[in-house]
């Protein structure tokens, strides 16, 4: 049973009328690590979870749970997978432990809603309404419906989506405990920075097709770039004068911003300071920094995450 | 264990949701007694109803006029203006005017107080001319709880209200839930569809024995409505009709994604039984050829029964039919929202 991949799609394809949503992905995730779905909105990602959570039927392919299809698990492999959807909403009258108490129901076996209240750290809110509770609370209400069953495999559809910056930290932390303790979690983003700090493994996502996968650090170093070059420009010429400079890899313009991918920093530097002294004008807001999956997407795809 | 468990919780929770919605309270509790208690005011039984009746000047003579003041069953107005006069009539504030070219009486035949107001007048004027009655009738008066109106209306609302709530409480609450996207939740977890969709009904079933022991106890001790038949019988026939109305309610709202959809059917589904099934007036009064249809309504079936034990002391035995209808209603409806139902 341990030889199984916890979540392994072949070829899967899902049509809605003409629209194809999810065309011919090909997943793996082993047992105990977490497997990132990267790509912006419409890329087929919540698509591509459904069919996984047996929501949805694929048109194509195969998608298998923990070694079974959705037809062969039924209710016994549904006790077996947690998860949380993307915009569900808990009834607002209800109280955080009655809505942890009846999730807890329907799983034959699973954690005390004692403990999933210190695991998502809810404990001090157990006798609130749903309706009190911040967004960053909420969701993490929701991801202790999905952890009460104890699942072996955890669904994550955009955890985070429209949380604040110490919201999203603490959740991260939950998924973190999660995989710590050995369980298997699939989780789609849009954020880049959670894709590389929670993922062991990583596909990125776009028009229903992958089109990167690896772990952050290999898709990241498949760019082939040590760095990005990012400034601003005053005019249209300047962006043709700097693309044109020796050692440029690549080049991104959005919004007066120009980023320069390039392999050696201190070489493409020298230059362009001097270019943009000799027309007469000056630096702004210069940045240089690593590559990051924002800059693969953008490579990749000539937009960005954000575009959708 | 597991299961059992599991419906149980899922009972808990929609009952306590239900608890924590004031609004649902005020329609479930208080809204049938209002109504029953303006209803009986407005019909409650009195002593013989005077007839308004209006009399032109000259339309008849001082010593018909004197004989028609006489009578204690006519409240009399003198009118000189034929327009105002008229205007009375049609506004239904005097129900028969004695008009002045003949003297003829006017009248509208199809209301029922302006003929016994006609036969009132006449008999007056008829005396006053001199005719002697040949025979003599005595009148007695039978009043008697289980005949009033208030009798016949009470199980009617009991029977109305047991089905708005149960359709109501039941239909809104699922397409809220699909709308939260919390169904779509449920079926990715182990839950059993069919328990979510008992706890419903059970749920519901809870509420039933408070909003009828509510509608009852004010019935019987405010209203003075007999219960002449067994409390089982009379038990089991909530019972049946409240399954009967939330399995409906679960049917109806099994596709709807807005509440407006679902309100829509709700009122497509509920307003013929309004109509026909007898609440504030019996069907008898509809054609022949449409009792065995309207027979076919589970609220017919329900008002029947109730009445049938409220007021006749009828046993189960009795009400074989409306029990079948109950039954029957509950079975199909809940095997096909099983069956049609949309989790997303």
């Amino acid at each position: 049973m341990d030889t199984a991949p916890a979540i392994e799609t072949r070829g899967l394809v899902k049509r809605y009328g003409d629209f194809t949503a999810v065309d011919g992905v090909d997943l793996r995730a082993a047992a105990g690590t977490c497997l990132g779905v990267l790509g912006p909105n419409g890329a087929g990602k919540t698509t591509t979870i459904e069919v996984l959570e047996g929501l949805l039927p694929a048109d194509e392919g195969e998608a298998r749970i923990l070694g079974q299809t959705w037809d062969e698990g039924g209710r016994a492999l549904r006790a077996r997978i947690g998860v949380q959807l993307q915009e569900t909403r808990l009834p607002e009258k209800l109280k955080v432990e009655e809505v942890l108490r009846v999730f807890r129901s329907f799983y034959p076996r699973g954690r005390d809603v004692q403990e999933i209240l210190e695991l998502v750290g809810l404990e001090e809110k157990r006798t609130a309404r749903s309706e009190a509770l911040s967004g960053g609370q909420r969701q993490r209400l929701a991801l202790g419906c999905a952890l009460v069953g104890d699942p072996e495999v955890l669904f994550l559809d955009e955890p985070t989506t429209g949380l604040d910056p110490q919201a999203r930290r603490r959740v991260w932390e939950i998924v973190e405990e999660q995989k710590r303790s050995g369980r298997t979690v699939l989780l789609t983003t849009h954020y880049m920075d959670e894709a590389e700090r929670l993922s062991d493994d990583l596909v990125i996502l776009d028009h229903g097709k992958v089109i990167a996968r690896g772990s952050p650090r290999e898709i990241i170093d498949s760019l082939h770039a040590e760095n990005v070059i990012s400034l601003q420009v005053e005019d249209a010429a300047m962006i043709e004068t700097l693309r044109a400079l020796e050692g440029v890899q690549d080049t991104r313009v959005d919004a007066g911003r120009v980023d320069l991918t390039v392999q050696r920093t201190e070489a493409v530097l020298p230059a362009l300071v001097t270019a943009v002294r000799d027309a007469g004008q000056e630096i702004h807001d210069l940045h240089v920094h690593r590559p990051t999956l924002e800059d693969v997407f953008v490579a990749l795809t000539g937009r960005t995450l954000r575009d959708g | 264990m597991a299961e059992s468990n599991e419906l149980r919780e899922l009972t808990r929770v929609r009952f306590q949701l239900f608890l924590r919605e004031p609004e649902a309270m005020f329609w479930v509790f208080v809204f049938p007694i209002v109504l029953a208690m303006v209803l009986a005011f407005a019909f409650r039984s009195q002593e013989v109803q005077p007839s308004a009746v209006g009399v032109m000047w000259g339309a008849v003579d001082a010593q018909e006029l004197d004989a028609l003041h006489a009578a204690d069953d006519l409240v009399v107005s003198v009118f000189t203006d034929r327009v105002e006069a008229a205007r009375k009539l049609r506004s239904g504030a005097i129900v028969v005017l004695i008009a002045d070219d003949a003297p003829t009486l006017r009248l509208d035949p199809a209301r029922t107080e302006s003929e016994t107001a006609r036969l009132r007048v006449e008999n007056v004027l008829q005396k006053a001319a001199g005719r002697v009655d040949m025979a003599t009738i005595e009148v007695e008066p039978v009043r008697e709880n289980g005949s009033r109106y208030i009798d016949f209306l009470l199980p009617g609302l009991l029977g109305m209200n047991l089905m708005g709530t149960g359709m109501w409480g039941t239909g809104f609450a699922i397409v809220d839930w699909r709308q939260k996207k919390l169904l779509k939740l449920f079926t990715v977890t182990p839950m059993r569809r069919s328990n979510f969709l008992a706890s419903q009904i059970l749920s519901r079933m809870v509420f039933l024995v408070l909003e009828v022991v509510a509608i009852v106890a004010f019935g019987v001790w405010v209203l003075d409505v007999p219960m002449r038949g067994g409390l089982d019988a009379f038990a089991l026939i909530c019972l049946l009709g409240g399954t009967a109305f939330s399995g409906l309610g679960l049917l109806v709202a099994s596709r709807s994604t807005t509440i407006e959809g679902v309100s829509g059917i709700m009122n497509f589904v509920m307003m013929p039984m309004w109509l026909l099934s007898g609440v504030f007036f019996t069907y008898e009064r509809f054609p022949e050829f449409l009792h065995p249809f309207i027979r076919l309504l589970p609220l017919t079936a329900l008002n029947d029964a109730l009445r049938a034990n409220m007021l006749e002391g009828a046993q189960l035995s009795a009400m074989t039919w409306p029990a079948l209808v109950l039954a029957a209603t509950t079975v199909l409806s809940f095997g096909v929202a099983l069956r049609v139902f949309r989790w997303k």
